[in-house]
């Protein structure tokens, strides 16, 4: 309660919960606000009007106007804003959990392991993420879940780092100290002294990567390495407007609205994460609370 | 010292080694019969005539992973990368022609990240709280979220669809004829340098239009972060005591700034300088795309959608390897500006 009450008395942070709360709320009811059309076997595909292959201004039928192809773009905007949701929270979710474990787990044993951990981290930390996320899912094959996959796979990498750091300072606390000299198990220790005071700066790296995560899910699908085709995914959206990103001749923003809206989105939805994250750390940190 | 530096570059090949076999397991998740057909050109039409099975044995493309890693990495040693489908050349040589593309880019953006951002940071830091300070504050939350193919597709809109001041690609026709036709030297492979020491300014000219909007695209988003590490690192530094002492004495505040403060702040922005250098590789790959600028990034994504991974495994082991060499020599410039760091 505390953390909200600080967290509100910052403009910027406020903004960025503001942000996420937004989209958060467009997921949810994204069935409400965008509904599929009643032949329309799966929600997460883009509702055609028409498939004209030059883009169409925003009209009755598609209030925010269409792709080339026919594709709705509030409809895409509303369902890939699902689609966002879901790759943040699943992507972060298991990143997470898996580096805090083997971060958290090798600095509390110590030893071999925890230099093994640090080795494996090492190798994947000196490869380029975006490059290696590309090459795992061309080869796992088309589809969102399969870019989620090789996200899980290279992303945890940061938290297993940044976990171990706080744990070897946490682990020579007194209170851990007073934990073991009355005889509790190092699992107990590790669960209920260690990683409640290790995990904030985990949980701030979690929310700036929720909008990072998302934003390299839609890199992907811009170059054509992400979701289908038609699938309801922003970058896949900005990708279909690049044909005519130049406009008519004489006419240079005729078609502004293939990729000002689903460009406003991304850019709003990974500004409220990083906001928010930016925030929670200012809000956490306390060497931050003294500078202020 | 300097055993360090050979102790660190003896473990470098291991490093490689590792990461060779990683990319290269990516690759067995493809049936042989897939990474076959991708050096048949039509296969489809041609298929059936394709003993595609004696072609499978003939190339070892079914034996375990070490055997088939063992003939790569022998290949490797000799120096055969390979031929990459995708360029329709060796690999070794569609990397000596894209590399210096991709090169001449990161080094215009490591300019703007490193001079804008150390610059801004600075003031920032030293109007705390005031106007620049709240400005910087603000425009980098929106750096860092902005991706680098919207701000790029942004920038192509403006400046190209409708200014028409800078072009997209990596040179216009009459200078791609001027650099691979004529008797000019390609020193380098990198057109600002070598068109000047051709003494051809109106290349130089040209290239350098070609580069603007793409260094700019991808260096905003590290631009910012490198502007909020120098600010907050900067604060930090400017609460020292042996600040207070500087000023204490009679120190212009400018000298504190730039001498006593700003050396010791600098610590942090060259370890970020590690991760920058990554993420510029990365960052390649789309602002490539975006700009249609032949580099490495364009080439690696080319290479991943055609399963060219002759391609992909020489392009790793050079990006892998700058990586390594990139933290080598920040961890050595670490005893250059902190002689309390003891290299062990």
């Amino acid at each position: 309660m505390d953390t909200l009450r600080r967290l509100a008395k910052r403009p910027l942070g406020m903004a960025g919960l503001i942000l996420v709360l937004f989209w958060t709320v467009i997921a949810l009811t994204a069935p409400l606000i965008a509904p599929p059309g009643e032949r329309q076997r799966d929600p997460y595909t883009i509702r055609r009007i028409g498939f004209s292959s030059i883009p169409q201004p925003p009209s009755d039928k598609a209030r925010l106007g269409t792709t080339g192809g026919g594709y709705d773009i509030l409809y895409g905007i509303v369902w890939g804003s699902r689609t966002a949701l879901r790759v943040g929270l699943i992507v972060v979710g298991a990143t997470t959990l898996i580096g805090t474990m083997l971060g958290g787990v090798g600095a509390y044993v110590g030893g071999w392991i925890d230099s093994l951990v640090m080795r494996i981290t090492d190798l994947f930390m000196s490869f380029p993420f975006l490059i290696a996320v590309i090459v795992m899912s061309i080869v796992l094959g088309k589809g969102l879940d399969k870019v989620i996959v090789a996200l899980v796979v290279f992303g945890w990498r940061r938290y297993a780092r940044v976990m171990r750091s706080e744990v070897l300072s946490v682990k020579e606390r007194d209170y851990v100290s007073a934990a073991e000299s009355i005889g509790a198990g190092r699992l107990r220790i590790f669960m209920c002294h260690i990683l409640p005071n290790s995990i904030y700066p985990v949980f701030v790296l979690s929310a700036l990567d929720i909008g990072s995560m998302v934003l390299i899910a839609a890199s992907l699908s811009f170059i054509g390495v992400g979701a289908e085709p038609g699938y309801a995914d922003w970058g896949q959206m900005i990708n279909f407007s690049r044909n005519w990103l130049l406009g008519a001749v004489g006419d240079p923003f005729r078609y502004w609205y293939t990729y000002v809206w689903p460009s406003v989105a991304i850019l709003t939805f990974v500004l409220g994460w990083t906001l928010l994250g930016d925030t929670l750390r200012d809000v956490l940190d306390p060497r931050m609370r003294r500078m202020k | 010292m300097l055993f360090y530096i050979v102790k660190r570059l003896l473990v470098l090949p291991l490093v490689l080694f590792l990461l060779s076999a990683l990319v290269f397991s990516l690759v067995l998740f493809l049936s042989p019969y897939e990474r076959l057909a991708v050096f048949i050109p039509n296969a489809d039409s041609v298929g059936s005539n394709i003993p595609f099975d004696e072609l499978v044995e003939r190339y070892g493309l079914n034996r375990p992973f070490h055997q088939q890693y063992a003939l790569w990495l022998s290949q490797v040693l000799r120096g055969n990368l390979g031929w990459s489908p995708s360029a329709r050349m060796p690999v070794a040589a569609a990397i000596a022609k894209y590399f210096p593309a991709t090169v001449e880019l990161m080094l215009l953006g490591a300019v703007i990240i490193f001079a804008g951002g150390i610059a801004l940071g600075t003031y920032a830091a030293t109007h705390h709280n005031r106007l620049p300070d709240q400005v910087a504050r603000v425009a980098t939350s929106f750096g860092v979220a902005l991706p680098e193919f919207v701000f790029g597709l942004l920038l192509l809109v403006v400046f190209y669809g409708w200014l028409k001041l800078f072009p997209p690609g990596r040179l216009s026709t009459w200078a791609e004829d001027v650099v691979y036709l004529s008797d000019f030297h390609r020193y380098t492979g990198m057109h600002l340098i070598d068109s000047l020491l051709n003494g051809r300014f109106d290349v130089f000219a040209d290239a350098l239009r070609h580069l603007v909007l793409p260094s700019i695209a991808y260096s905003i988003g590290m631009l910012s972060t490198m502007l909020r590490m120098m600010r907050s690192s900067l604060l930090e530094t400017l609460q020292m005591d042996y600040v207070t002492t500087a000023r204490a004495k009679g120190v212009t505040e400018r000298v504190v700034t730039i001498k006593h403060a700003r050396r010791n702040a600098l610590l942090p922005v060259v370890t970020l300088a590690g991760s920058i250098v990554a993420k510029m590789l990365g960052g390649a790959v789309i602002v490539e795309t975006v700009f249609n600028y032949r580099g490495m990034g364009k080439f690696i994504v080319s290479a991943a959608q055609g399963l060219d991974f002759p391609a992909i495994l020489g392009a790793s082991l050079l990006i892998g390897l700058i990586i390594i060499l990139t933290n080598l020599v920040i961890d050595l410039l670490y005893t250059v500006l902190d002689p309390t760091v003891r290299l062990e």
